[in-house]
């Protein structure tokens, strides 16, 4: 009895994976064509982006990527370093021991179970279905709970007027604001600012792509080598992966 | 009779007075700079976009930020783009002035928004930002996903 239930389970999965193989055209995997969305679909919480950073080839003093972020943005500072707003900053470590000093960007890590998003009184921060985590600046009422909470010090609060803003970061006084792993490109089909010019330096550090699928080059190299996240022990599982710490 | 002679007058020299003043002035109005140039025609009707257009903003935003749906239909970039023009000197007015085309309604009817406290007041071809890295610009971006259908995107 169950044997004939299992067969004529089978049999119709052998067909549903026909149909699925005839509709999808040669050359293009079902991943591609889940993440290449037109302007008027929603995003889908079958990827997940992720980075992967090697930080062996991370040059230190090297700001490419702190740079391309800042154009991205419209990021202006005010010679105020403590106050002034960054997505990205790098960040030296140093081994007494050895004396070995490596360097790495770090940005928002996009967690998986962000605290940032635990706190927020407005649900103004908030997880996106693909796992971009970002501020809602139209709900942000500037409390800064979510600033006190990231342990990666990843986000920044406006503090002064802005105008001539870039359509890509709308921002304002008075709200919280932090890496948004441009999300306006990720929607486009595109890489994030700050990848795109650490391949531009020939550096090539940072990898970008999708966690949940096999195929992409940024699982292909976590299942390879493998990526630490940081504070692993908050098991926060963060989108941002680092190499050679 | 005398009387009734001033009387008269008086009642027509108080009508000459009265018509000036209610008929060539009457309610001020706010001047709305609409945009120029041959078939050029708003999403929706002008009535409609009066009465609605905060509605299909609000919901275009949140449609944008949490569930990352782009289209331009409702996009305040889009409204911009369209009605906020240099006037004949080259200047563009700013969102606190009654020239801007947001402000001349809002100022009008007492109305304050928040909008431009994050978003740009003009188009972005009009803001000139130093330091912006021409090349990054100018080159298109890298594909996220090479897909093998044998010819090269143009």
């Amino acid at each position: 009895m169950s044997d004939s239930v299992n067969h004529s389970r089978r049999s119709f999965l052998e067909k549903s994976a026909a149909v699925g193989a005839i509709t999808i055209a040669p050359g293009i995997l079902l991943h591609q064509v889940a993440t290449a969305k037109p302007d008027d679909q929603a995003v889908s919480d079958s990827v997940r982006w992720g980075m992967l950073i090697n930080t062996n080839k991370c040059e230190q003093g090297c700001t490419d990527c702190i740079d391309a972020c800042n154009n991205e943005h419209g990021l202006v500072g005010n010679d105020r370093p403590k106050t002034d707003t960054q997505y990205i900053r790098k960040v030296t470590l140093r081994d007494k021991l050895t004396g070995h000093e490596l360097s790495l960007p770090l940005m928002c890590q996009h967690c998986e179970t962000a605290p940032c998003v635990d706190v927020c009184p407005t649900g103004a921060s908030f997880k996106r279905v693909d796992g971009i985590a970002l501020v809602d600046k139209h709900i942000c009422i500037g409390c800064r709970y979510c600033m006190m909470a990231c342990p990666f010090k990843a986000r920044s609060f406006v503090h002064e007027n802005v105008t001539d803003q870039t359509l890509s970061a709308p921002r304002g006084k008075g709200t919280v604001e932090s890496c948004t792993m441009c999300v306006h490109r990720v929607d486009k089909d595109q890489v994030p600012a700050c990848v795109e010019a650490c391949g531009k330096g020939k550096h090539d550090a940072m990898i970008f792509g999708d966690l949940n699928d096999p195929n992409s080059a940024i699982s292909k190299e976590l299942g390879k080598h493998g990526g630490k996240q940081l504070r692993a022990d908050l098991q926060l599982n963060t989108g941002v992966r680092y190499q050679g710490l | 009779m005398t009387n009734r002679i001033l009387r008269i007058t008086f009642l027509l020299t108080a009508l000459a007075l009265l018509i000036p003043a209610t008929g060539s002035a009457g309610t001020p109005l706010p001047v709305i700079h609409e945009p120029e140039g041959e078939g050029v025609e708003c999403v929706e009707d002008e009535d409609v976009m009066r009465r609605d257009h905060m509605n299909f903003i609000l919901h275009q935003r949140d449609e944008t930020m949490h569930r990352g749906i782009r289209t331009s239909k409702y996009s305040l970039a889009e409204c911009i783009d369209c009605h906020v023009e240099p006037d004949e000197n080259g200047n563009i007015a700013s969102i606190e002035t009654k020239e801007h085309f947001c402000n001349a309604c809002h100022e009008y009817t007492g109305v304050t928004i928040d909008c431009f406290e994050c978003h740009a007041d003009r188009p972005q071809k009009f803001i000139q930002r130093p330091g912006k890295a021409a090349s990054l610009q100018d080159e298109p971006h890298q594909a996220l996903f090479a897909t093998d259908l044998g010819g090269e995107s143009k």
